[in-house]
């Protein structure tokens, strides 16, 4: 099919796109990388009156490093940050999480910022986000402000961002030295949207003893979930198959997966058992190598 | 609502093009219809099948994905783009031709764009490589065992041309 008529405008400055938006709210939509908004626009269940592209503003994409927190600008594309060193080295959860989202056709045009602000609860980025503990900028006409990522995933497809705002940038804390990190996920043929997804981080200190946990999920629920408890239950102790299995069981319990044609609920949370322990295992070999 | 259209100019396989187009026209089927250039092949038209694929600068990308007038501006290759004259197959698409790496030839054009720009980027892939970078390309008729074939043989043979 083909997309409803709109008024489409090439941004030129992030304060045009901005004054835009205020002036038509939830009328007009930003298009980044428009990997989900298209397809959504040629089934003609997105209308937007107005589609402001932010595609010219190079000024919102980019890495920028400020130490033991790494600044990615909304507009960089999938395909900048597979290709990023920087993130290799000190977003190890993001570089393996990668290759699961989508195709490379995707991936070279979908962009962060669009994938966070769209809120796929199947998605892999806002899981990631919400784990690492991360933090969001949104802009506006009238001002900016920071949420944190456990405040701007509202429920499927829905977001704590006004519509007034943009999302301009993400602000996700590099891993620690001491720690280690695994993604991983299962779906019908690689580059599908995820049966489970399992995104987790484990440090150590010198006996090896969890200083910190954090585990989180994608397509279990109706957004991004961060298993609290099971990222919990791992802390002063040496992880070992008990302990992993114990924290498997807290996440099984934790989500509520919505059950496709493809996968039963009880099948999700199957996998969601099976991929936390093969994550938490993971990263805490890592973890340790790295000690 | 008046018809929102915008002027453009965009260079495709090397000749630059200038139209105006409505803002709502896909990339995908201003190729097609105002270029006439039908090769680009329109499957799903929501980002799944890979057939419309085509080179935006140096990247593989979905047209029917992209509007015409973000194109302003910009290089595209298409799978017109890729054979050198009117008696010769490009490496790519004679290494299908040998391989048998097409039956009814739908998904042909885009496997080929996003093989170019995945050659480019890696001469000397292995399988592994090979599979993943077409992932996002279905295929109805191969069973996609001589497609990965045949882009072997094309990376070989775009090897040896380059030296």
């Amino acid at each position: 099919m083909k997309p409803a008529p709109f008024r489409y405008v090439a941004a030129r400055s992030v304060e045009q796109a901005l004054q835009l938006k205020a002036e038509y709210g939830d009328e007009a939509r930003f298009l980044a990388g428009g990997q989900s908004l298209v397809p959504t626009m040629n089934f003609r269940l997105t209308q937007p009156a107005v589609l402001i592209d932010i595609n010219p503003l190079n000024e919102l994409a980019g890495i920028r490093n400020g130490g033991d927190r790494l600044r990615i600008g909304a507009l960089t594309r999938y395909r900048s940050l597979e290709r990023d060193p920087t993130i290799e080295r000190k977003l190890p959860l993001i570089h393996e999480a990668l290759p699961h989202i989508a195709h490379p056709q995707i991936r070279n045009r979908g962009t962060i910022g669009g994938n966070l602000a769209h809120a796929d609860p199947a998605s892999e980025m806002p899981a990631i986000v919400l784990t690492l503990g991360g933090r969001l900028h949104a802009q506006s006409a009238k001002g900016e402000r920071w949420i944190e990522a456990r405040n701007f995933f509202v429920g499927a497809l829905t977001t704590a961002l006004e519509a007034d705002e943009m999302l301009t940038e993400i602000e996700l804390p590099v891993a620690p030295a001491d720690s280690g990190a695994c993604f991983l996920e299962m779906s019908r043929r690689r580059g599908d949207f995820a049966i489970i997804g399992v995104a987790c981080t484990v440090r150590l200190d010198t006996q090896r003893r969890c200083v910190e946990a954090r585990i989180g999920l994608c397509n279990a629920g109706d957004g991004p979930v961060f298993a609290e408890e099971a990222s919990r239950s791992l802390l002063g102790k040496q992880i070992g198959e008990r302990e992993i299995a114990e924290a498997a069981a807290l996440v099984q319990g934790a989500i509520d997966p919505g059950g496709s044609i493809h996968a039963s609920k009880e099948y999700q949370r199957h996998i969601a058992g099976v991929l936390t322990t093969r994550a938490l295992t993971t990263a805490d070999e890592r973890a340790r190598h790295e000690r | 609502m008046s018809v929102d259209r915008h002027e453009i100019t965009v260079t495709v396989n090397g000749t630059p093009y200038r139209r105006s187009v409505e803002s709502r026209l896909l990339l995908s089927d201003f190729l097609r219809h105002d270029l006439l250039l039908a090769g680009t092949h329109v499957g799903c038209e929501h980002g799944v099948c890979g057939a419309c694929t085509v080179i935006v600068d140096t990247a593989a990308v979905r047209s029917c994905l992209m509007f015409a007038a973000q194109a302003d501006g910009l290089r595209i290759t298409t799978v017109e783009g890729l054979a050198p004259d009117q008696d010769h197959l490009h490496p790519l698409q004679q290494s299908m031709r040998d391989c048998h790496g097409l039956q009814c030839g739908y998904c042909t054009p885009g496997i080929l764009m996003t093989m170019k720009a995945f050659l480019d980027e890696t001469p000397a892939p292995d399988e592994a490589q090979i599979r993943e970078a077409l992932s996002g390309n279905l295929c109805r008729c191969t069973g996609y065992q001589h497609i990965v074939e045949a882009m072997q043989l094309a990376a070989q043979r775009l090897r040896g041309s380059a030296t």
